[in-house]
């Protein structure tokens, strides 16, 4: 909260005194820095949290890990701001971070109102919600009554209240900033249910007492595209980040990963030459080298590598590919060609 | 400051040129620096908006009307998701005084009654008093709340195991305190007529005891009588309707209890919270005020055959208000901004649901918190100037 009033304050003298904000600049003065600053959460495991060496890891740790490369050839060339749901935005608007990747929706009042630029849905995602296992609910249509612990200036505070009200149930939202506080609620049993994205709840469950005394639900209440996001205003920054996404896709779907991905510069098949950059000028076309995506790749690995790595069924969160799969793989995870 | 000499204008020698006019020198100053000042408000706003509008971020309190989208755990005028913003920040703005008022009078009682404890001769007294206002003072607010939150509130049992009190008409577990709630019913009105009427009767009766002591000398016990109006009058009354409001009891359906009125523990927490921390100063500035009050009065009210508990409450109290009112005053103010930390354990108060809640749905930072720091100002300005005249009551009159 005092940072979002400082972030807020800040901002406003900023922008009462007559100084430009930051626009078109953002890759020279991340070049200039020598590194990406990029707001992530204050931890979700698997998305994005620190390893017990303090080094920060995740889903979506690695977009921006791969973004870095991208730029510098370095993944390590990044610094992560961790923040509330509250302060994700002011964060992102008064250039505290260049770019925004915590599980954050796509919705069209964010893309339109708040000066930013959805650059892709690393995550395809819906709003779920966890009860006990002793109150021996089944589905979420016997919450009816039920008190609700969710977190502020949240999709999923919007989408709660609609679902109740479309089914005709009572609730009793109890409403905190920090993921830390709900997650203590729950855990005192504060509340009943626990609602926010399925993902984020099975990176929560892990988190409690007993993780084995809860359950989700299976009712997903509304849909959640979650994707970073930048600022708008600037062009290029917004190509590069979203190329980088694409970069991440199309190595998957091309077989190009961070094992082969030096080997595929010598590749025949042209879409992966123009991947790996042995062909065309498309890295110079957004302000950066032509093996910018053979960086971003080779470091952090393709979006298959990434997501198996962070939240896929070998990983404590165990969450199947479903919707994230490729498009050939009956997913919706879908790369524009780089062409 | 200049304009004070204007009356003194008319016995000055006329100037030879306005030029060196002090007076005239003095507004013209003034009007220059206001002008100055007024430029850059406005040109500040302006470019706020430009930009605003360049970045491609909504902006304008236009929003305040938009349908609000949220539910909001406690509130005190009715409120759905289908409100407005704006109805939204009445809620959060409404739950942020109802906190403070009641710190602020909990905090006061219980200032006052350990900050004369600490005066005691009873050693036993003395001390506790001294080891609350030493601990209670000394530790950060925010931890504090958080161990009335999480600490004390949050291993009370579930709803099914609540601990039952008074016949199992009140109980308590980790959803709140939950108290049955009388539904009135006919002839109710006629009890909430006789506690106006008592209130009444009281301020009267004790103008009456007031003068009549100033021309006589003749004393009324007039706070027993008073207790006797306010509290008396309403019961007797209770009882000779037959008590015409039906208890709801809170009942256990489903997940919670149904029925009865709910203190949830966030608002608990807070208020343990504030009203023990904010109590510790006030009992110190009680301290401060009495021992600032010399002996000497004492000694000459004791002289003059004057009891020692009407000495305290006629000669010592009174002269003590002057000194501890307006270091009271910052307490209260303290209190009232201090109430924003309910964010912490969940309270929906201004700023958790205003400039918390709403600034995030709407994104526009900047147009919901200037809104919120005005309010802040303004409890605070309110505050201070009833405070400001309450001791101008109090103040030494000179006879
Ligand atoms: N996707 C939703 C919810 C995102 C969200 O904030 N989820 C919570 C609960 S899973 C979270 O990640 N909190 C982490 C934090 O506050 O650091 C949104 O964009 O509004």
């Amino acid at each position: 909260m005092t940072k979002i009033i400082l972030s807020a304050a800040a901002g406003a003298v900023a922008l009462g005194l007559g100084a430009q904000v930051a626009s078109a600049q953002t890759l020279e003065s991340v070049q200039e820095n020598g590194y990406v600053q990029c707001g992530v959460s204050t931890g979700l495991a698997g998305f994005s949290n620190t390893d017990d060496a303090g080094d920060w890891t995740g889903l979506d740790v690695d977009y921006c890990r791969a973004l870095a490369a991208a730029i510098f050839d370095d993944p390590e060339a990044v610094r992560f701001t961790p923040l509330s749901a509250v302060e994700r935005f002011t964060a992102l608007q008064s250039g505290e971070i260049d770019v925004l990747s915590r599980n954050t929706t796509w919705t069209m009042s964010r893309d339109t109102d708040l000066g930013l630029n959805f650059v892709g849905v690393t995550f395809y995602d819906g709003q779920g919600f966890m009860v006990p296992k002793e109150l021996e609910v089944t589905s979420a249509l016997q919450l009816s009554g039920a008190s609700v612990c969710v977190q502020s200036g949240t999709t999923t505070e919007l989408n709660l209240t609609d679902y109740f009200n479309a089914n005709n149930m009572d609730y009793n939202p109890v409403v905190f900033e920090g993921l830390e506080e709900v997650n203590a609620a729950y855990n005192a049993g504060r509340c009943d249910v626990y609602t926010t994205d399925s993902s984020g709840l099975a990176s929560i469950r892990l988190q409690l007492d007993n993780p084995d005394d809860h359950m989700i639900l299976p009712e997903l209440i509304s849909k959640e595209p979650l994707g970073p996001s930048v600022r708008q205003g600037d062009e290029q920054w917004f190509d590069i980040a979203k190329w980088v996404y694409y970069a991440l896709v199309s190595a998957e779907e091309l077989g190009v990963n961070s094992e082969n991905v030096e080997e595929m510069t010598e590749s025949e098949n042209p879409d992966i030459r123009r991947l790996v950059g042995s062909e065309g000028t498309f890295g110079e076309d957004i302000g950066l080298e032509n093996d910018w995506a053979l960086k971003a790749i080779k470091h952090v690995g393709n979006y298959g590598e990434i997501f198996e790595r962070n939240v896929g069924p070998e990983t404590p969160l165990q969450i199947e590919r479903g919707l994230n799969a490729l498009y050939t793989d009956g997913g919706v995870q879908y790369a524009m060609p780089v062409r | 400051m200049a304009v004070t000499t204007l009356d003194s204008d008319a016995s000055q020698p006329a100037r030879a040129s306005l030029l060196y006019d002090p007076v005239i020198r003095g507004i013209v100053f003034q009007v220059l620096l206001a002008l100055l000042i007024l430029y850059l408000v406005v040109s500040g706003i302006a470019n706020a908006a430009a930009n605003l509008a360049n970045a491609g971020i909504a902006s304008g309190f236009g929003f305040l009307g938009e349908r609000a989208g949220f539910d909001i755990g406690q509130t005190l005028i009715p409120y759905t998701s289908d409100s407005s913003y704006q109805r939204a920040f009445f809620v959060g703005l409404l739950n942020t005084i109802f906190v403070a008022a009641i710190g602020i009078a909990c905090a006061t009682v219980l200032g006052f009654i350990v900050g004369i404890a600490r005066l005691s001769k009873n050693f036993l007294v003395r001390k506790v008093a001294s080891v609350y206002v030493e601990t209670l003072r000394n530790i950060p607010l925010l931890l504090q709340l958080l161990f009335w939150y999480k600490a004390v509130l949050s291993t009370l049992p579930a709803p099914r195991g609540s601990l039952e009190l008074f016949n199992a008409s009140v109980l308590l577990n980790n959803r709140g305190l939950i108290i049955p709630q009388w539904l009135p019913e006919a002839g109710a009105g006629i009890v909430y007529a006789s506690i106006a009427i008592g209130i009444g009767a009281a301020i009267v009766i004790a103008r009456w005891a007031k003068r009549r002591q100033m021309a006589t000398g003749q004393a009324f016990p007039t706070i027993r009588m008073a207790l006797g109006l306010v509290i008396g009058l309403p019961l007797v009354v209770l009882f000779l309707m037959g008590t015409p409001f039906t208890p709801q009891y809170p009942e256990l359906k489903g997940f919670n209890f149904v029925g009865g009125s709910t203190l949830r523990p966030e608002f608990m927490a807070l208020l343990l919270g504030l009203s023990l921390y904010t109590a510790a100063f006030i009992a110190e500035i009680v301290r401060a005020g009495i021992l600032a009050v010399s002996k000497g009065q004492t000694e000459a009210a004791y002289s003059l055959g004057i009891r020692p508990n009407t000495t305290m409450r006629l000669v010592i109290i009174p002269q003590a208000l002057r000194v501890i009112i307006p270091p009271l005053t910052s307490q209260y103010l303290n209190l009232t901004k201090n109430s924003s930390l309910a964010i912490a354990v969940g309270y929906p108060d201004l700023v958790s649901v205003f400039s918390g809640t709403v600034a995030n749905q709407t994104g526009q930072a900047v147009e919901v918190i200037s809104i919120t720091m005005l309010v802040y100002l303004s409890l605070s300005l309110l505050t201070s100037a009833f405070m400001n005249w309450f001791n101008s009551r109090v103040a030494l009159v000179e006879r």
